[in-house]
């Protein structure tokens, strides 16, 4: 499966090879877990397995969630309340599934940046890339969904407000709000469905999971230095890599233990820290909350959706050259899935032949500033809608697109990259020294 | 298949693509393609249209309120589809209040259009053209019907509160007057007026 050359599954006995003969199952989780991987790896290549393990942990919360929940809109809330209350330990399953989402979109967030900076997007990983982003679009509707399903006041008024986003589209978009929700508002048709779907989409996760592994497999890891491992022959190969089984699993799991004690003492000591007080009343169609907040991991997108107001040139500019096709609100809901279509046309946006933006010494300072505008956005998002929050939303959210649609394509022209070293042997050794007195000669690398 | 021509062994085995000529195969080509993407239409659409609103949810797009125990100076709250309308019985002092601020000329206003579904979409906001027509024995403007739903972010405006007399949105601070127009905030419209009409002295029909 791998084209990094490796050794692969050998039926030994009799009973090996009856199975092999019928089903190559052995060999191919063999062939998986044993794949060259670039021994230089970083702890930043930790999170993949961190994101596989919260998809395991959400799925199965939340399967026994299901065994105590009532999606209907007399029974929800009060459900989940017995859940909180009367359930053997099910406050502690409820909480783990809560905590579970957050934790989920850290390692992710932390996962996409790795890949931004580490130039883990470029050839020949596009493909892997792209269905991150899909499983990205896909866990982030499963959130949403998901935070519905209690029926408090923040899930009433938070599936309100983003399926809103909808009836922003032009002509067609009153149609497919009432189509998605059911009726003309947010009820129980909408969280009957909600609930089903949000039990389906992390089943359709597991799938592109395993096509993203599949992908990055076929193609290899990238690694700090963003060097190919040589692939001229079996020996040439080993000294660039080790086998995923046990060096990197141990390694992933000892930092998965770690990040473990910091998530279990959130879930024991402050499991309501990352949630909103409203969303333990129950929703009510008549009554709103005084701010309708979205869960900490939206709130980048949601600064964006907010920052073009009708006041903003650019937006008053698309107005009028589409004879008001495009108004402020859905200028805002276009900039708001641009913001995600931006990184997702990363790998054909950035022109640098350097891989690794360790060895691109203006690139580094344009990628800090976009953790920082992350951040700044994530705040924002928090803010009221008033001054001087939305001067800085818009600024912040201009970074955003200047970082992707101009910054990218004109530092791989203008910049000059430093010399990567020639292979990961030599990039491990200079850290680690050599482990044998061999002097090994720098082969050419194979890319 | 008639055979063409002149031919030696093998001329003929060539490429679907690089045969032009329309023959049977090709026919049924396209009639097998057809038949499938409409039996695909046909399976899908019924798994995409279960998603609209169901024969119950329409049955309520029409209700019957019964206003007879609301006092002037007070207002009830109902909910029709899923949002909240305001019914609100104007005393006098109201009625005069809000007339008043017409004074100030329409055009004044932030939104110049009454929003009423009962007229036509260009009325002016006049107090008149926002209230129901009073039922017998009442003073003309007695009674206003509107959306309770905040025209900026869909939040619901709190009643008697903001500084018009009318309605006020504590989500991003727009005040209403009392006959439901904007004055002050961010909200870009007049509070919409839903289709309703009497169906006797103490009942309103929405929808």
């Amino acid at each position: 499966m791998s084209g990094i050359p490796h050794d692969h599954y050998e039926p030994k006995t009799d009973g090996e090879k009856w199975l092999n003969s019928r089903l190559p199952i052995v060999g191919l989780i063999y062939d998986t877990i044993m794949i060259p991987t670039p021994k230089n790896l970083n702890w930043w290549w930790i999170w993949g397995i961190v994101l596989a393990f919260c998809l395991v942990l959400q799925i199965v919360t939340g399967i026994v969630l299901v065994m105590h929940y009532t999606p209907h809109v007399d029974l929800a809330f009060a459900s989940v309340e017995h859940i909180m209350r009367n359930v053997n330990g099910g406050y502690f399953i409820r909480y783990l599934h809560m905590n579970g989402a957050s934790l989920f979109f850290v390692a992710v967030y932390i996962h996409m940046f790795r890949g931004l900076f580490y130039g883990s997007y470029k050839a020949p990983r596009e493909i892997t890339w792209i269905i991150g982003m899909l499983i990205y679009l896909m866990m982030m509707g499963t959130a949403f969904m998901g935070y519905v399903l209690p029926w408090g006041q923040m899930s009433f008024w938070g599936a309100t407000v983003i399926t809103g986003l909808f009836g922003a589209i032009p002509f067609v978009g009153e149609a497919i709000q009432t189509w998605l929700l059911g009726g003309p508002a947010v009820d129980n048709a909408t969280l009957n469905r909600f609930f089903s779907l949000h039990y389906l989409l992390p089943f359709i996760i597991a799938a592109l999971v395993i096509v993203h592994i599949w992908a990055f497999h076929t193609t290899g890891n990238n690694n700090p230095t963003g060097v190919e491992v040589r692939r001229g022959s079996k020996a040439e190969a080993e000294k660039d890599t080790l086998p995923f089984w046990p060096y990197f699993v141990i390694k992933d799991l000892f930092a998965l233990a770690v990040i473990m004690v910091v998530f279990w003492a959130i879930v024991g000591f402050m499991p309501n820290y990352l949630g909103h007080p409203d969303n333990y009343i129950e929703a009510n169609p008549l009554v709103t909350p005084a701010h309708i907040v979205p869960e900490w991991y939206f709130l980048p997108f949601y600064a964006i959706l907010r920052a073009f107001t009708g006041e903003v040139w650019v937006v008053q500019f698309a107005s009028f050259i589409t004879g008001g096709i495009i108004d402020a609100k859905f200028f805002g809901v276009l900039a708001m899935f641009g913001a995600i279509l931006a990184m997702a046309l990363a790998p054909w946006l950035d022109t640098s032949t350097v891989r690794s933006g360790k060895y691109r010494p203006m690139f580094k300072w344009w990628f800090y500033l976009l953790v920082i505008d992350f951040f700044a956005l994530m705040w924002l998002g928090a803010m009221p809608a008033e001054e001087p929050y939305a001067t800085f939303s818009l600024i912040a959210s201009a970074y955003w697109f200047a970082y992707f649609f101009v910054i990218l394509p004109i530092l791989g022209v203008i910049e000059k990259p430093l010399v990567p070293p020639e292979t990961i042997e030599e990039d491990f050794n200079a850290h680690y020294g050599k482990a044998d007195a061999e002097a090994t000669p720098a082969a050419a690398p194979a890319e | 298949m008639p055979v063409r021509g002149r031919q030696t062994i093998g001329e003929n085995l060539v490429s679907h693509a690089e045969d032009h000529e329309g023959t049977r195969r090709d026919f049924l080509y396209y009639v097998a393609g057809g038949a499938g993407v409409v039996a695909t239409g046909a399976a899908v659409w019924p798994l995409v249209n279960q998603m609209n609103p169901s024969a119950d949810v329409q049955a309520l797009s029409s209700i019957r309120v019964d206003v007879s125990g609301v006092e002037p100076g007070t207002q009830l709250t109902v909910k029709w589809l899923g949002k909240p309308v305001f019914i609100r019985h104007r005393t006098g002092a109201e009625i005069a209040e809000a007339q008043e601020q017409d004074a100030e000329g329409v055009g004044a206003l932030p939104d110049p259009l009454a929003r009423n579904f009962n007229l036509n979409a260009d009325a002016p906001a006049t107090d008149a053209n926002r209230v129901m027509p009073s039922p017998e024995g009442e003073a003309p403007g007695a009674w206003i019907v509107q959306m309770g739903v905040c025209t900026h972010l869909g939040c619901v405006p709190l009643g008697d509160a903001g500084d018009f007399g009318g309605w006020f949105c504590p989500c991003h601070g727009s005040h209403y007057d009392l006959a439901g127009r904007i004055r002050k905030g961010p909200a870009p419209e007049n509070l919409p007026v839903p289709p309703a009409e009497w169906v006797d002295n103490s009942t309103i029909r929405l929808g």
